[in-house]
């Protein structure tokens, strides 16, 4: 298939999973922020609630650059409906929406009808009528359009090499956000590893859970109190929890096995390199190795992995 | 413009109905009106949510906007079609032929049937392409051949578009989509079918590839995504199943083309391009261009690969050639002409210029370069200030310009504020030729929606209908 269009596959469907996974981290973080509850430390405003959407994305300068203080409602504002805001919801579902329209032979009628619906409907929507109808119902739809999609993607689209483009998308957009998020959300969890039990402890542990669709998972699992080791475990190691590391790097892994060929090898060995770090891990050896460290270790090699696949797929220098 | 004036398409000057379209019209009589608002509605909706839309040049950049479609179909009765697509084919088999000859012999110019300064000296002529040999002597592969009615219902070729001809998506679409709001008419008439458009398409495409080549690879080559037909492409691309590629995706190496895969390198036959010949290739023709592809030109007249359609079809479907199709008719082909051609005025020739500009208020002139319903004079309904000022650029540069009598162009029903009315359409049929010359049944019908505005161009407020023509 032409590079150009594995590449806007490849980016459809990761500006999509961006918009779920901010959906999902905006959600959780406005419902903790009703909580009477101070989680703010010392020294620790990157690790604020309300900063953490903004860490994650790398958009703490653009945003100081546009809004003078930190408050929920700036927050919010800048990243559901800011167009000037490239990750931004609203941004993000324009994207993977012009994307698709560049794509839309090589993804089914239905995909594009999707996508095409979820534009035309954000398209007019403006953040009062957001705030007024409430938020949690705005990220509500963001998800089940995100799911619709996914839903869609998987009942019409051909197991072809563009299927293949379009789920790598997803699952390194996945792996990225996950790894993030344990990482911005470890320094402010780990003061208190000592004494789990107490309920900021608990409500933190578990929204991370929550914005993670893990909490019922973690429960299941482990039929325990929540204590950071095993969250840690639950989202890096694994397999079974679909936005773990783990099993976002078995997809990956499996699909560039698939797009690989002779002539193209790399990218599926830091993929199998990656991916046997998680196969045959141990939460034990990571904490002692450090769970800060590890982690960006693990989003240094997914940033290598996201470049290599750039440049032998998507903008091969030939001719 | 009074009723009379005009062929209605559906109703006869007494005000019944014609015989092709009575089960419609029982229909419509039937059919509760707000169900036909509620559908009428659904269709609009259903047109934006799967993107159905074009670009608005002009306007802020990725603006999109619908083409008004109007259910009120366009019915051709099957004996009229007959003709029509005898005519069309005639037509463009006389268009390709006259292609390869002035590219070749010239034997039409040896003939004198028409003046070398129309062809050679004509600024859609393209020199580069003397004596380049193409696949089975085809240059317009894809012809839009625009029809009207005018008079008592004959049939007029207004111009033939054999550069890119745009619009047949909408024809597939409407199909679609009248099909999906009233699948009830469908079993009271029966309607030809157009959906293998893209089939035959494809298969023409095929049928060109450059000698030596089996199982060629197609792809249509687009400007991108900011073009007003982009939604065509990408629905032509996708029917056909072939790569929609844009110039960045495709590169030559000694004289052959390849595009850019995840898979490597791989082998293009055939282009159907539907980027204009200025842009193809910033080589050999507009250095500006940013989206052609280097050295298409060499690997083309090399032989290497197919341009559907060829460069310098422009030629033939000029303003200033048209008036001689008829006679290139006779001379290709040795036939009378099965359609007719509008009267034209060229006013390079004294005594036609004369003529026009003592019956300005009745006559249209258009410039012969001009394309979309741009550039051109309605007589009868332009202010005086603006005949005037088309009076000063004719004789500022005559050969720019051809007039034409005011053609009372046929009207259909159509749904427009004041309930249903008729509106003045006009017919775009697509003519494909390859290893044979083919045609589906119907073509594109474009209707004028304000009142008695003979603009039917989609730039220019116009809509669309879908057309059936009658099996029987």
């Amino acid at each position: 298939m032409l590079s150009r269009t594995a590449s806007d596959l490849y980016w459809m469907s990761r500006y999509m999973e961006r918009a779920e996974n901010t959906a999902r981290l905006l959600d959780i973080t406005y419902r903790m922020s009703l909580l009477p509850y101070r989680v703010l430390e010392a020294g620790q405003q990157w690790a604020e609630p309300w900063a953490v959407p903004l860490v994650i994305t790398g958009l703490v300068s653009h945003y100081y650059e546009r809004y003078p203080e930190l408050s929920s409602d700036h927050v919010l504002r800048y990243m559901v409906l800011d167009p000037r805001n490239p990750s931004s919801i609203y941004s993000c579902l324009q994207a993977a929406r012009e994307s698709a329209r560049s794509q839309r032979g090589a993804i089914t009628a239905e995909m594009w009808e999707s996508l095409n619906h979820t534009w035309l409907e954000v398209r007019p929507m403006d953040f009062a009528e957001v705030t007024n109808r409430g938020v949690h119902e705005f990220f509500d739809w963001v998800k089940m359009r995100s799911h619709l999609l996914r839903g869609v993607t998987f009942g019409t689209m051909l197991r072809d090499e563009a299927f293949l483009f379009h789920r790598l998308g997803t699952y390194m957009e996945r792996a990225d956000n996950t790894a993030r998020l344990l990482d911005v959300k470890y320094h402010t969890l780990l003061p208190s590893a000592s004494d789990v039990g107490g309920a900021v402890d608990y409500y933190q542990w578990s929204a991370l859970l929550r914005s993670l669709s893990g909490f019922q998972a973690y429960r299941k699992i482990y039929r325990d109190a929540i204590t950071p080791v095993r969250v840690a475990e639950l989202l890096i190691l694994r397999d079974d929890m679909p936005r773990s590391l783990h099993a976002c790097m078995n997809f990956v892994y499996d699909i560039l096995k698939q797009a690989c060929d002779s002539t193209i090898q790399e990218p599926e060995r830091l993929a199998g390199e990656i991916h046997a770090q998680l196969h045959y891990g141990r939460i034990e050896k990571i904490i002692a190795f450090g769970l800060h460290e590890y982690l960006t270790n693990f989003l240094g090699q997914i940033g290598t992995l996201s470049e290599e696949i750039n440049e032998d797929f998507f903008t091969p220098a030939y001719a | 413009m009074s009723e009379a004036r005009f062929f209605n398409e559906m109703h006869l000057p007494d005000g019944a109905i014609r015989q092709h379209y009575q089960p419609f019209a029982d229909w419509l009589a039937d059919t509760p009106p707000d169900r036909i608002a509620q559908k009428r509605a659904e269709a609009d909706i259903v047109f934006h949510r799967v993107g159905i839309t074009f670009a608005v040049y002009g306007e802020e950049s990725g603006t999109e906007r619908l083409i008004p479609f109007d259910i009120v179909p366009r019915i051709i009765p099957a004996s009229e079609w007959l003709m029509l697509a005898q005519g069309l084919r005639q037509r463009v088999k006389t268009l390709n032929a006259f292609l390869h000859d002035i590219y070749h012999d010239q034997e039409i110019l040896k003939a004198g049937i028409i003046p070398p300064e129309k062809v050679t000296g004509n600024a859609q002529y393209r020199p580069e392409m003397d004596g380049v040999t193409v696949p089975k002597g085809i240059y317009s592969h894809v012809s839009g051949v625009d029809v009207v009615r005018a008079g008592q219902g004959e049939y007029y070729v207004l111009e033939d578009n054999l550069r890119v001809p745009s619009g047949v998506s909408y024809m597939l679409e409407n199909r679609k989509m009248m099909m999906r709001l009233f699948p009830e008419l469908f079993s009271k008439q029966p309607v030809a079918p157009v959906d293998h458009y893209p089939d035959l398409l494809l298969e023409t495409l095929r049928s060109v590839a450059p000698e030596g080549v089996s199982n060629p690879t197609v792809v249509l080559l687009t400007p991108g995504s900011y073009n007003s037909a982009y939604f065509e492409h990408t629905f032509l691309a996708q029917q056909m199943g072939i790569e929609l590629v844009e110039g960045q995706d495709l590169f030559v190496r000694e004289n052959t083309v390849y595009m850019r895969t995840t898979k490597g390198p791989r082998r293009v036959d055939v282009i159907y391009r539907r980027i204009d010949d200025d842009f193809i290739d910033p080589l050999a023709f507009r250095k500006d261009s940013m989206l052609g592809v280097p050295g298409l030109f060499a690997a083309y007249r090399a032989g290497k690969v197919t341009l559907a359609n060829a460069i310098g079809t422009g030629v033939a479907d000029d303003k200033s050639v048209y008036p001689y199709v008829p006679e290139l008719i006779r001379f290709y082909l040795g036939e009378a002409p099965i359609l007719n051609n509008v009267h034209t005025y060229l006013l390079a020739k004294p005594e036609d210029r004369d003529y026009v500009l003592a019956h300005l208020a009745e006559l249209v002139v258009k410039e012969v370069h001009g394309s979309g319903g741009y550039g051109m004079l309605i007589g009868p309904t332009a202010s005086a200030a603006q005949r005037e000022e088309f009076r000063q650029r004719i004789i500022a540069a005559p050969e720019k310009y051809i007039a034409q009598p005011t053609l009372s162009l046929s009207a259909c029903p159509t749904f427009v504020e004041s309930g249903v009315a008729p509106r003045h359409v006009d017919l775009r049929p697509f003519v494909l030729s390859g290893r044979n010359v083919t045609l589906v049944p119907g073509g594109l019908t474009r209707v004028a929606l304000r009142e008695g505005s003979l603009v039917v161009n989609s730039s220019q407020g116009g809509g669309t209908k879908d057309t059936w023509v009658l099996e029987s």
